[in-house]
């Protein structure tokens, strides 16, 4: 037996620290927890009644018509990108791309406590994607967006006649080029460029890591990150300068 | 004699019992005491180490958990208590969601008659309803709180990749649940947003009638992917059988199963994480 006692246990295991019974400790807290929820979930349904408009009807369009409140982030998106990008492949990509957070992530700091100093990076990343991108966005869908997706201040009146100048050109556009062919080109050269520079510049930053992290995993760090980014600086490239597109194809655009 | 008469309470006594916690202890006495308890229950509950055991370990609901449990596992400011309050909503939209059922048909020509039957004439068929919604989105904010602690805490590193992933499949499942339920009120509320969010499924690449590259494949508005979602090119009635299917029986298998595992890997992983 002592023998057996003596292989070394898995580090899961090997916790330390106190245990405390789980009854009563934990199951009276759950069962506290429990009532404190049964009870706010009876009392709001009892003074805030679900919605019920009038019956479905395909001939009359709600202007705006908006999706459920937890999509409304994606919906945003859809101002800036097409629905292709905004409504299929953003999605897939923050599914996937928040299932390989724990192989990408590989900082063995920070497992199973708080911590802010020994994980700046991770925590930002995943902050701003979620509180900005996710949450303020959505926020901006229920409260900011009116007739038209239109942009309005909560003291506004949603004119659902309210006129916005269309001026968006497109990025070669902007910089003058102006055949179809020449466009497509600088386009792609515009977007490759981006994710070869960004990564490029990565790489030569962390080049020390590559050998303990893995190329892959840096690989796909950065990309996924550079199309968070990428989300970032066309929405302020189509706020603050009025481009509607970078990148023209005949298939697709960006 | 004197110990008959009636004894006025001490003030200053019984706010020191109060205060103290006896006065519970001695409640419960006066209850385990009476005849009525004693002759109901043969015999007390022994508050001894192997008995707490045994109340998790011999009882088929409570042996989703371990017998012990780190100290700071029991922290409200370690878990938020969020996957358990998520775990708690779906339960609760789960019951409320079987009583709705006896009463809602998915059929075009009677889904929000039976909307409006179930707030004006079941018997508290509102409120019914009403939790069911705010817990379904209530659902949605906790478990999006349960995941941004758990990636606060760094719980998704290893032992507990896999169960990260889980996870993801559980955030996912658990939009797709709120979503299709969206539809069933039949009310122009339900059908608009439901449009705007399939609409999406006609761009998607290579499947979708107005998706990049679809000429390759030659999806059409009533043969690509979002047709295949609601049955037809419009949201209408297949829509709403279809959504009912997935909303009432399919998703929640799904969920469900995906929890079980879920827990399962919390216990397999070496319980809830913390400083190694
Ligand atoms: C239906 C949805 C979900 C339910 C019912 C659920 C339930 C739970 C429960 C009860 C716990 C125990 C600790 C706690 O309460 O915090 C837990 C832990 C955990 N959950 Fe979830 N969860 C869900 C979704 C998710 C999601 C979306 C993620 C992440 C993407 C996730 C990842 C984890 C991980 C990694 C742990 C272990 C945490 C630790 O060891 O500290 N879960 N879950």
């Amino acid at each position: 037996m002592a023998q057996m006692a003596a292989a070394p246990k898995k580090k899961v295991e090997g916790l330390g620290g106190e245990k405390l019974h789980v009854w009563p400790y934990l199951v009276r807290l759950e069962f506290l927890c429990a009532l404190l929820v049964i009870i706010a979930l009876t009392v709001w349904s009892i003074v805030i009644d679900a919605p019920l408009e009038e019956a479905a009807n395909p001939t009359k369009t709600p202007n705006p018509s908006k999706a459920p409140w937890y999509f409304l982030g994606l919906q945003d998106i859809l101002v800036y990108f097409d629905p292709w990008f905004a409504g299929v492949v953003a999605p897939v990509l923050i599914i996937v791309g928040l299932m390989l957070i724990p192989y990408l992530d590989v900082n063995p700091k920070g497992n199973g406590y708080y911590t802010y100093h020994e994980r700046k990076t991770a925590i930002w990343v995943y902050s701003f994607g979620f509180l900005v991108l996710w949450i303020a966005l959505i926020i901006m869908g229920v409260f900011l967006r009116g007739p038209g997706w239109n942009l309005f201040m909560p003291w506004q009146y949603w004119d659902p006649h309210k006129v916005v100048a269309l001026v968006n050109v497109d990025l070669p556009y902007a910089f003058g080029v102006r055949t179809y062919n020449g466009a497509m080109l600088f386009g792609g050269a515009v977007i490759i460029g981006y994710f070869a520079v960004g990564t490029a510049i990565y790489f030569f930053m962390e080049r020390k890591a590559l050998k303990s992290v893995g190329f892959l995993r840096m690989f796909l760090k950065i990309e996924l990150f550079l199309i968070m980014m990428g989300i970032v600086i066309k929405i302020v490239l189509r706020l603050g300068f009025n481009i509607k597109y970078v990148w023209v194809t005949p298939w697709f655009n960006i | 004699m004197a110990s008959n008469s009636p004894q006025i309470p001490n003030i200053a006594e019984l706010m020191d019992k109060i205060k103290s916690g006896k006065i519970f202890s001695e409640i419960a006495k006066e209850i385990t005491g009476s005849q009525i308890w004693t002759s109901s229950f043969r015999h007390g509950y022994a508050d001894t180490p192997r008995n707490r055991v045994l109340q998790i370990a011999s009882n088929v609901w409570l042996h989703l958990h371990p017998v012990k449990i780190q100290r700071h596992a029991l922290r409200i400011k370690f878990t938020w208590c969020m996957g358990g309050i998520t775990f708690l909503l779906f339960l609760s939209t789960v019951v409320t969601g079987v009583i709705l059922m006896f009463y809602y048909r998915p059929v075009g020509e009677y889904a929000y008659y039976d909307m409006k039957y179930l707030q004006y004439d079941v018997p508290f068929g509102m409120l019914m309803r009403n939790m069911h919604r705010w817990a379904a989105h209530a659902m949605v904010i906790t478990v999006w709180l349960h995941m941004f602690r758990v990636f606060l805490t760094g719980s998704y590193k290893p032992p507990r990749e896999f169960n990260w992933v889980i996870g993801v499949f559980l955030v996912t499942f658990t939009l797709l649940l709120s979503f299709t339920g969206y539809l069933l009120p039949w009310d122009q509320l339900a059908m608009w947003a439901v449009t705007v969010g399939t609409n999406m499924a006609r761009a998607t690449p290579f499947l979708g009638n107005e998706g990049p590259f679809a000429e390759f494949v030659g999806a059409t508005p009533r043969y690509d992917v979002r047709a295949l979602l609601i049955g037809g090119s419009v949201v209408g009635p297949p829509a709403l059988l279809r959504f009912y299917v997935l909303h009432c029986i399919f998703i929640p298998l799904i969920a469900g199963a995906l929890m079980i595992v879920h827990f399962w890997r919390i216990r397999k992983d070496g319980g809830i994480s913390g400083p190694l």
